[in-house]
């Protein structure tokens, strides 16, 4: 049952105005509540609840029950900034209270040391613009911690010789094994690899009033029905609506932040669910809306002092959009595996974190893991064998084989941070409201392309030393179509090429913070939202204090 | 169709796998599972076209039933298909109608075209069938993908993609399709929506976690 949340004013200025209630929002809207501050959160989609949650793929997939929808939010696609952008649907992300973390995989990998001092250690890599960043893995770590206890993460501790050190051991025992971890486990160890028990957002054990994984099967991209995926949706925002010093405001479309004539922010401009305007005046604004609306609201709240979009004096809101890099491998076995029980992932590992560039012949490094996240429309549509016949008895038999005894292994890895790979402001599209649509523009760096392939080609050896009956992996070319959205309004320590400082505080104006995928400097090997919300726990102590001690407003 | 997920079943199905521990642990979730299951039973279509005429509605049933043939085990007529696309045309795929009404005319043209003397679609034998949707069949497989209403463009893939999801749609999600479980039943995914390890064959015998060795070389590649 939720508690009675305060309906604040929006002439009432409040402490804090947080856009957005996902990863990053749902935490900064529970730790900021919790140290005493009101706080609205303005989110645009619905407030949905379990009970809205069902396994109807048509629902879920087709209507975008739970994701930004393309009819009302047109998006458009270009590889470079020269070319003139089609429309095209161009990205992905959640848009009900709780956002991105209702419907994740729940892959929950801490970044390593390395991923916050890269340049340093591999120095500068030609056509990007890689850079360590302002804080390291060691003032990240008691916020890591955090993540893991106080919303739910499922591992065992030093499983994996690669991890980075940590304070605390994890608040609950891995999820089971599933067939295609068994098969992975078995397969990595005769490679001389390390595969360990994947950390997943998603509880082992009942645990803070929420239930535990019954294993439905329907994980990546449901939400979940008994509360036990780790969203900010089950974990957050319960937690601070329970304060009753927090208000979660649905519906409400934040379009503007406006700012006052000494150039100090004074809340958010939101469209409601019947398209009338208002302004929810607050003390600060903090915006959580990830790495494509984050930047479009700068980008939409010019101003005099601001023509290029609000905190934009670098020039750099929306650019070194790092989408992360990614190969997959697809294996058929003798057995029935099921693994559409469950959850996604089972076993990940990280043997290929840090690849050596002169060996492999380019830059970076990733992780992998062992997974089923298909539903049965899904599978029968996109993943039976290359030349299986696509209806008829053949297509028949083979969907009717192979549904139970199908595996994938996932290769997730590093982007380079290219400054022409941005979310910008489309000059002629516009959303159902009549503002400019996102123009996702990107072209992967030529290492990228290479990583995502050589990973399905480690992919596809596994598999070969599983022995699978059949096994196969696509061609990864150029993406199209982001899912990760990081880097957009990165944080560093120079004004000119960052829009953050390591407080998440705007550099322009002083009452005015982004925590989200955009603040992220460099894309970590594929699983972010660990890293988001081990920033927001963090970002909202470093807010916390600056506000006690009065230096903010 | 739902009595075998009534919230009787899921308990007694639930108690005579699971230990005691295992259902108080879960019983939040179970009442969940059953209030969900019950949702569905509520909404499940009544076999009645909304749509097509009962005459279109005979020849979409028979194309369906080449893309999912039925042979010893069930296929798309079983599944009840064409009533999921006839719901489907007043619902999420309303944009489709114009792609139906336009392909089916254009359909029993090529039918005709091939077999000059064929009336109809529907009286063709199965062989001549398959020769006419082969004539349409530009898709190739492979790749992964998901449905979306408007990517696809010709009549067939229309039909095609259509009698995939109404085949193997969840059939307790109240679209009308995936009668009686059996697209379910032919990949073999249970209807249940709560599992207990171990789930299959790989897992059964699993021995336990082993940890890695103690100091391994880190390798790089």
């Amino acid at each position: 049952m939720r508690p009675d949340t305060p309906k604040y004013k929006t002439s009432d200025e409040v402490d804090f105005v947080i856009v957005g209630s996902g990863a990053a929002g749902g935490i900064m809207a529970k730790e900021l509540s919790t140290n005493g501050f009101r706080v609205v959160v303005l989110e645009q989609g619905p407030y949905l609840t379990e009970a809205d949650f069902v396994h109807d793929e048509i629902k879920i997939i087709n209507e975008d029950l739970l994701t930004n929808k393309p009819k009302l939010q047109p998006t458009s696609f270009r590889k470079t900034p020269n070319e003139k952008a089609k429309p095209q649907r161009a990205l992905v992300y959640g848009r009900c209270v709780g956002g991105t973390s209702v419907h994740f995989t729940a892959n929950f990998w801490r970044f390593h040391e390395i991923d916050f001092v890269e340049r340093s250690k591999v120095g500068p890599v030609p056509g990007a613009d890689l850079r360590d960043w302002p804080i390291t893995y060691a003032d990240l770590e008691p916020y890591y911690t955090k993540v893991e206890w106080e919303i739910g993460v499922s591992g065992l501790a030093g499983a994996s010789p690669f991890d980075p050190p940590r304070s605390k051991p994890y608040p609950m025992p891995p999820l089971p094994v599933k067939g295609s971890g068994v098969i992975f486990e078995r397969a990595a160890r005769k490679l001389g690899w390390h595969p360990f028990p994947a950390p997943m957002a998603i509880l082992s054990q009942p645990r803070a009033g929420r239930s535990a994984c019954v294993n439905c099967g329907f994980c990546l991209a449901f939400g979940c029905e008994v509360g036990a995926k780790s969203s900010s949706l089950a974990a957050a925002i319960p937690v601070a609506e329970k304060t009753r010093r927090c208000e979660i405001r649905p519906n409400s479309y934040v379009h503007r932040i406006e700012t006052d004539s000494n150039g100090r922010a004074i809340g958010a401009v939101y469209f409601d669910e019947k398209r009338n305007t208002h302004l929810q005046k607050a003390k600060a604004v903090i915006v959580c809306a990830n790495g494509a609306e984050t930047p479009r609201l700068l980008l939409l709240s010019t101003n005099k002092q601001f023509p290029n979009g609000l905190a934009n004096s670098s020039g750099i809101v929306g650019k070194y959009l790092m989408l992360n890099s990614g190969g997959v491998a697809t294996g058929v076995f003798e057995d029935q595996l099921n693994d559409y029980k469950g959850f996604a992932v089972s076993r990940v590992l990280h043997d290929f974190y840090e690849l050596d560039k002169e060996k492999v012949g380019f830059y970076g490094g990733g992780g992998m893991d062992a997974r089923f996240d298909m539903t049965p429309v899904s599978f029968a549509l996109g993943s039976l064998p290359p030349g299986t016949p696509s209806w008829g008895k053949g297509f028949k038999d083979t969907l009717a084989n192979n549904f139970t005894r199908t595996m994938e292994l996932f290769g997730h890895g590093t982007s380079l941070p290219v400054e022409t790979n941005s979310f910008s402001l489309d000059p002629d599209l516009k959303d159902a409201w009549g503002l400019p649509a996102l123009c996702l523009t990107y072209k992967d760096h030529p290492d990228d392309v290479k990583l995502s392939n050589w990973l399905s080609q480690r992919a596809l050896e596994l598999l070969d030393a599983a022995g699978a009956k059949q096994k196969w992996a696509p061609t990864i070319g150029e993406q199209q179509f982001a899912v990760h959205l990081l880097g957009t309004c990165r944080m560093g320590t120079d004004p000119k090429t960052s829009v953050i400082n390591s407080d998440h505080r705007t550099h322009d104006i002083k009452n005015l913070f982004l925590c989200d995928g955009s603040s992220l400097v460099t894309s970590g090997r594929g699983q972010p939202t660990m890293t988001i919300e081990a920033l927001s726990f963090r970002a909202a102590d470093r807010i916390t204090a600056l506000a006690k001690r009065g230096e903010i407003t | 169709m739902n009595e075998n997920l009534s919230r009787r079943n899921f308990l007694s199905r639930g108690s005579a796998a699971a230990s005691a521990v295992w259902l108080s642990a879960h019983w939040p979730a179970i009442v969940a599972a059953a209030e969900h299951a019950h949702q569905a039973a509520k909404s499940a279509a009544p076999a009645k076209l909304q749509f097509f005429s009962s005459d279109q509605a005979a020849e979409i049933d028979a194309i369906t039933a080449r893309i999912i043939p039925s042979d010893d085990t069930p296929g798309a007529h079983e599944a009840g298909v064409v009533y999921f696309i006839d719901r489907a045309l007043t619902t999420f795929a309303v944009d489709d109608q114009k792609t139906y009404r336009d392909g089916l005319p254009g359909l029993q043209a090529r039918a005709h075209e091939l077999f000059p003397v064929l009336e109809k679609f529907s009286l063709a034998t199965p062989e001549q069938q398959d020769k006419i949707l082969h004539s349409f069949d530009s898709h190739a497989a492979g790749g992964r993908g998901m449905y979306r209403a408007g990517n696809v463009s010709s009549f067939f893939e229309t039909v095609r993609v259509h009698t995939i999801v109404g085949f193997l749609v969840d059939p307790d999600a109240g679209r009308g399709g995936n009668r009686d479980g059996v697209g379910w039943k032919l990949i073999g995914r249970d209807r249940d929506h709560m599992f207990q390890p171990p789930f299959g064959y790989y897992d059964k015998d699993y021995a336990g976690w082993q940890p890695n060795p103690p100091d391994p070389e880190k390798t790089k590649a």
